[in-house]
This record gives C-alpha cells, sequence and structure tokens, in this order.
C-alpha cells in the first residue's frame, strides 16, 4: 500500500491531508491493518476544538480500542456521519476513508510532521521489519 | 533482540506466519491472532467451518490402577460416571474451591485418562497435579509435546473432517471421542469437543512440523467446499464469549470459586471429597455466594471491554467485566461480568463505565449464544 505523499503523518499513524486552512483528517493503513475489522469509531462533533497531539476521538476493533491524535489544531467542520454505521469503511481504503475536516488554525503546524517516506521507515522500524 | 525469541512456538509456527498471520504472545506462546480477518473467521465458524491450531494446549496422562482415584481426588466433576470413550468439562480446584484451572477429562480406559488443560497454566497444573496425586498409585506424564492439536469446528466440520479418517465420525456423540486413521495416521484420537458453541472436533496428531503441516492443508482442502478458513485466537476467544464459555484468567481464577462461575453442573459433590469440596459445602451452607457472574448487553452506544467497571444505576461500583467484546455473529456488544447477586437477575439494569462515561447495559441470559438444533438428516435434504 503506498504512502500518498500530499499526505503528512503523525507518529500515532493519523493522516492529515492540507488545503491552505483547511484539511482532512483519517488514520493510516497501517493503523488498520494493525487494528483488524474496525466496528466502531468515536467521531468529534462539528465545532469541536481539536489540539494537536491530544485524543479527538477513537476507532475500536473487535479486539481493541484505539485513541485518535489530532495531527494539528483546528476546529471540526466536518465528520463522516457514515462510519457510525459503515466503520469498515476504513479497513476498505484507510487513505479515502476520512475521519473529519478541520480548519487549521496554524497550517505550519504540518511541517513538523512526517512526510511519506518518512513514515514509512518509522513503521519499518516499530514493527521490527 | 525481538521479544519472539523468548516466547514457544507450536509445530505450525512457521506455516502461521507463511499465511501471514497476526502474531500475538499468547500465555507466553507466539499464537496467531487471525488470519483474514477475525470477523470472517468468526462467521465461517458459525456457518460454516473453521481450523485452529490449539496445540498450545497441554495434555496430561493418568496411568495405573489408582488413577480414577487421583483424577477424583484432584477434579470436580464425576468421572466415575465416564464411559470409556467418554470425556467431560471439569476443573482442578484449590482447597478454598476457587480454580486451578478448567479442564476436559478424556477417559481412555479403566486405568488411563487424559486431562486436557490450558497453555498458559501449564506447568502450574502439572506441578499441581503431580503433587497431588503422589498418595495414589498412578503414574502422571505430560504428554503436552507429544501432539498438535488441531480444532476443526462449525457445523460443516463433521463433513470435512469426515472425508480425511475412517472413522465413522457421525457415530461420536458430544464430548465423546474414538481413535482413527486420519490422513493415514493409525491411532488419531478423535474428540467431538471445542470451545466455539459450535459442533466440531479436536484431533490429535503427532507433532513433527511436516505431519503436523500435511494435516492442517488437507483439512484446509477437505474443507475447500465449505469455505473453511483458518481461524486465530480472536474468532476463538469471541467465540466463546457468545457462548458464554469460561476462560482462565478471566470468568475463572484463583480468587473465583465455583458457584460464583456459575459452574455448579460440573461439580458434583456428592461423587464424595474432593480438593475443593469442603469450602463448597461451606458455600452453599451459608447460602451461596456473594457474587455471580452476569451476561451483560450493552444497550447504548459503547464497547465493553475486559476489566472495565460496573456500576449500579445510582453510580455506586458493583463489579467488573472479566470478558467484553463485540460479538460478530449476535452483532451485539456483550460482556461477562462478576456483580451481586441481587443484580444478576435477568433485565437488571447496570452501567458499565467505557473509557470514563456510563452506558447502560442489561443483564441477560448467557449463554449468549445457542448453536440451532441439528436437523435430521431426512428433514436437510
Amino acid at each position: 500500500m503506498a504512502y500518498p505523499t500530499n499526505f503528512r503523518y503523525t507518529r500515532e499513524h493519523e493522516w492529515i491531508e492540507a488545503n491552505g486552512k483547511f484539511a482532512t483528517v483519517g488514520i493510516t493503513e497501517h493503523a488498520q491493518e494493525s487494528l483488524g475489522d474496525i466496528v466502531f469509531v468515536e467521531l468529534p462533533r462539528v465545532g469541536d476544538k481539536v489540539e494537536k497531539g491530544k485524543v479527538f476521538g477513537s476507532v475500536e476493533s473487535v479486539k481493541a480500542v484505539s485513541d485518535l491524535y489530532a495531527p494539528a489544531t483546528g476546529t471540526v467542520t466536518e465528520v463522516d456521519e457514515e462510519l457510525t454505521t459503515a466503520p469498515e469503511k476504513i479497513n476498505a481504503d484507510a487513505h479515502a476513508a476520512w475521519i473529519m475536516k478541520i480548519e487549521l488554525s496554524d497550517p505550519s503546524e504540518l511541517d513538523s510532521l512526517l512526510a511519506a517516506d518518512a513514515y514509512e521507515s518509522y513503521i519499518k522500524e516499530e514493527t521490527g521489519h | 533482540m525481538s521479544a519472539s525469541a523468548t516466547l514457544r512456538k507450536t509445530p505450525l509456527n512457521d506455516l502461521h506466519r507463511r499465511l501471514g498471520a497476526k502474531m500475538v504472545d499468547f500465555g507466553g506462546w507466539d499464537m496467531p491472532v487471525e488470519y483474514l480477518g477475525l470477523i470472517a473467521e468468526h462467521m465461517a465458524v458459525r456457518t460454516g467451518v473453521g481450523l485452529f491450531d490449539v496445540s498450545h494446549m497441554g495434555d496430561i496422562q493418568f496411568r495405573g490402577p489408582g488413577s480414577l482415584e487421583a483424577v477424583q481426588h484432584i477434579s470436580m466433576n464425576d468421572a466415575a460416571r465416564l464411559q470409556a470413550g467418554q470425556a467431560q468439562y471439569s476443573a482442578m480446584l484449590y482447597p478454598g474451591g476457587t480454580f486451578v484451572d478448567d479442564i476436559i477429562v478424556h477417559k481412555f480406559s479403566d486405568n488411563d485418562y487424559l486431562f486436557v488443560i490450558n497453555a498458559g497454566t501449564r506447568e502450574k497444573d502439572y506441578n499441581w497435579v503431580r503433587s497431588q496425586a503422589r498418595s495414589f498409585d498412578c503414574h502422571v506424564s505430560d504428554y503436552s509435546d507429544y501432539y498438535t492439536q488441531l480444532a476443526i469446528q462449525g457445523p460443516r466440520a463433521q463433513e470435512t473432517l469426515q472425508k480425511l479418517t475412517t472413522a465413522d465420525l457421525s457415530k461420536i456423540k458430544v464430548y465423546w471421542f474414538t481413535w482413527g486413521t486420519v490422513c493415514g495416521l493409525p491411532n488419531t484420537l478423535i474428540a467431538r469437543t471445542g470451545y466455539t458453541g459450535e459442533d466440531g472436533f479436536e484431533i490429535y496428531v503427532p507433532s513433527d512440523p511436516a505431519t503436523s503441516e500435511r494435516v492442517w492443508k488437507e483439512v484446509i482442502e477437505a474443507g475447500r467446499e465449505f469455505s473453511i478458513l483458518p481461524c486465530g485466537l480472536g474468532a476463538r476467544n469471541t467465540l466463546r464469549l457468545e457462548a458464554a464459555l469460561s476462560l482462565y484468567g478471566h470468568e475463572i481464577s484463583e480468587s473465583i470459586n465455583v458457584f460464583e462461575a456459575g459452574l455448579d453442573r460440573f461439580c458434583r459433590l456428592d461423587k464424595g471429597p474432593f480438593v475443593g469440596s469442603e469450602a463448597l459445602h461451606k458455600v452453599r451452607a451459608v447460602g451461596g455466594p456473594e457474587r455471580k457472574l452476569a451476561g451483560l448487553e450493552v444497550i447504548e452506544r459503547g464497547i465493553a471491554r475486559d476489566g472495565y467497571r460496573v456500576f449500579d444505576l445510582s453510580g455506586n461500583p458493583i463489579g467488573a467485566v472479566t470478558s467484553g467484546s463485540p460479538a460478530p455473529f449476535l452483532k451485539k456488544n456483550i460482556a461477562l461480568a462478576y456483580v451481586p447477586r441481587a443484580f444478576a437477575e435477568s433485565g437488571t439494569e447496570v452501567a458499565v463505565e467505557i473509557r470514563g462515561n456510563p452506558v447502560k447495559a442489561k443483564v441477560v441470559p448467557i449463554p449468549f449464544y445457542r448453536r440451532p438444533k441439528k436437523a435430521s438428516p431426512a428433514a436437510s435434504i
């Protein structure tokens, strides 16, 4: 699975795709693969403030629960309500299935996140492969 | 150094890795948790057939004229009721009436019994059996490493395994076993047992990797027309939870007694004294246990998981979840929890603390899942 080069990545396995002051957030292919069948997504609410590095929701597979960490600070403008009834969308295509859209407080925050190649090296290191 | 270097491996470990299974440390064993996906594996067992490597389970054999006496002394069910070729669910208890481990007792002959025990408790169990059986005229052996144990489970398990054996599987009743040729291997133990709440068999084949892999592959081939899937411990756990089967370290442990766990029907106090019986008579004399294992169905949005706390609707803590998970077949979020007896009645509403929030659940009868009664062959045409 290729990691899109127009995304930035967190060490907690979220991706973010910025377009000016707005950005879309999801979890990575590696995250969905490690979690297995996803059965539950706890979404933030539109209007919520999310803060870089802080928990904004959670995603649960049959086996485990995993917190979602905001890749950047901002205000939630949209969430994918379909994930409430079809959380398996994330398993099907993690890089297309977005969780929330935010208005960024400071787009330059993304500079400190990992680029695709750095993220791929990071997960290789983490899994010891 | 990788942590897996110190984990124990079954003879099928290489095969699991080649199949791309996700591996986990399960009680010191490097075991497959899932192959293609837990939900698909779970559904295969409920609707077709699944194959599990359960070679991490242990096997302790009793031989000699004092075997029955020893077995009766250290296990709570009544092994004197077993006929040769029959098995029973049972447990070994501490003197306090709490669990050393739950076991399946197989009677091979009057002087020959086999305990199948849990993986994580193998050494503890074997040492316990050795210490407790010392005064009886029998020989106790640990045969755990001699067998690769495969579980073939699901409504199509019989049809799958029948292709590979000369034994007439339709003649084996639930919790009975026989010896037959399986995949060309003579005298293979074939038991109609399992841990999924489904019909199925467990077979015990020689533990060399080549034979183990050959049998595994032949079972997969035989089950292909029923869409057989290799299944990991993830599905094994959700299957047994739907069937409300106890898991050592969760529903049963050294701090939980038989009556709390609701396993009364497998505990025969009327058979005479055994390790733990005196304490259980006392529990019964004071009117039974104060807490009971209850089945919970989460009725608000949320998944109850192992260790989550349970409260009454006024917010007082009353217990904890021992096992909790989404139930893939039932499509509900279910849990087992110890609660005071007054709360264990079906229909009682409680709250499970899920990630800081109280989420409503109600007590429901267990098992959560009961497999449909088998239709007669005539009716199924």
